[in-house]
């Protein structure tokens, strides 16, 4: 079981993508499909969002 | 220790950061400020019994307040309020520098487009106009031309918000091609590269080549004022070099070490986590001092 890849769908194109194994809610991952960012949501269920846009005071 | 992690975005940085403090066990809170509320008058439950809050927080607002509330409930947060106002405006950031005699490059300040223009003549061309939020090298303009002062002038006085309206000029640094990024500790360096691109921005988010640096006695100097300058902390240093010597340019307050932790041998994460260590332990309000 915990070698399961983590499975989920794409928000943007439907597609099952497959999770880095040790990803966690907040951090971005881009879509293997179309390249967007995407935001995880939740873990249990897995969900994606696509990610905010960049704001003007993003940064360091 | 218990340590809150405020973000509203896991980048490359907070995932190196989360997993060093959870690999020393230490117990780790993640806070996503975009779900909580801030309350005036008792701290925020999410920030009760933690023994230190790590800013973290991308947009620069958010980090502002954030540390804001940590200073006015007494909750210790790396890098402090004082810092965060300090770095989050490019003008405030230059007048530390200069008020502790770091050297950083001539700069001027101005309300309206004929000031802003007569601070570029001043300087002659080309010279930079930069914005005093923001980062990444992000709407920053390298102007050549009074034409194209003009121009930059003009929309920024028409399409940007009022804080597009306070010019910051600055002299144009001949830097040869490359820029030096610090990551430093209380003023102690962890780690330094340098960015180079054929670009006059040479942010490494801009996609500059890095490479590991070696320090020189002058720099580390430059490094531990500047750090001073602007309260201390878990800082990223910026600095020029032109054939007078060092310049830094900025110092960064919600630093990010990936390309750094890339670029050098340094585990930057682990060393990082050192510190906080040490700080939390050492009561958080005294910064280390470093012995030179
Ligand atoms: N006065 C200058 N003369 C020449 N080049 C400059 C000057 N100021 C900045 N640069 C170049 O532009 C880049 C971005 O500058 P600066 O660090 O001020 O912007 P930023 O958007 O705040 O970047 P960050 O926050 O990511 O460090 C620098 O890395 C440097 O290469």
């Amino acid at each position: 079981m915990a070698d399961d890849p983590i499975m989920a769908e794409d928000p943007l194109t439907g597609d099952e993508i497959e999770l880095p194994a040790d990803v966690e809610v907040g951090e971005i991952i881009d879509s293997p499909v179309t390249g967007a960012e995407l935001e995880v949501i939740s873990l249990d269920p897995v969900v994606l969002e696509e990610a905010p846009e960049l704001e003007e005071d993003w940064g360091e | 220790m218990r340590i809150g992690v405020c973000y509203s975005r896991i980048r490359r940085d907070e995932k190196l950061l989360l997993t060093e403090l959870r690999e020393r066990d230490h117990d780790v809170e993640k806070i996503d400020v975009r779900k909580h509320r801030f309350g005036v008058h008792e701290p925020p439950a999410v920030f009760r019994d933690l023994d230190v809050v790590i800013d973290r927080c991308l947009a620069t607002s958010r980090s502002r307040y954030v540390t804001m509330f940590c200073a006015a409930h007494d909750v210790p947060v790396i890098n402090n309020f004082e810092t965060a106002e300090i770095c989050a405006d490019k003008v405030a950031n230059s007048l530390a520098l200069a008020a502790a005699g770091v050297p950083t490059p001539r700069t001027e300040v101005s309300f309206t487009k004929a000031a802003a223009l007569e601070s570029i003549e001043s300087f002659g061309y080309p010279c930079v106009l930069k914005p005093v939020t923001g980062s990444w090298g992000r709407l920053m303009a390298k102007i050549d031309s009074r034409t194209a002062a003009e121009a930059i002038l003009e929309h920024k006085e028409t399409l940007g918000h009022y804080e597009h309206k306070v010019f910051y000029v600055q002299e144009f640094v001949e830097k040869g091609g490359r820029d030096i990024r610090v990551l430093a500790t209380d003023g102690t360096p962890i780690a330094a590269m340098v960015r180079s691109s054929d670009h006059w921005l040479t942010n490494a988010a801009k996609g500059a080549e890095t490479e590991p640096f070696d320090l020189d006695d002058r720099a580390s100097e430059l490094v531990a004022a500047a750090s001073e300058a602007v309260g201390g902390g878990l800082l990223g240093i910026d600095l020029m070099e032109t054939p007078d010597g060092y310049t830094v340019h900025e110092v960064n307050h919600t630093v990010e070490f990936k390309a750094l932790d890339a670029a050098t041998d340094v585990d930057v994460p682990a060393r990082v986590v050192d510190w906080i260590e040490r700080r939390v332990a050492a009561g958080i309000d005294a910064p280390e001092v470093t012995a030179s």
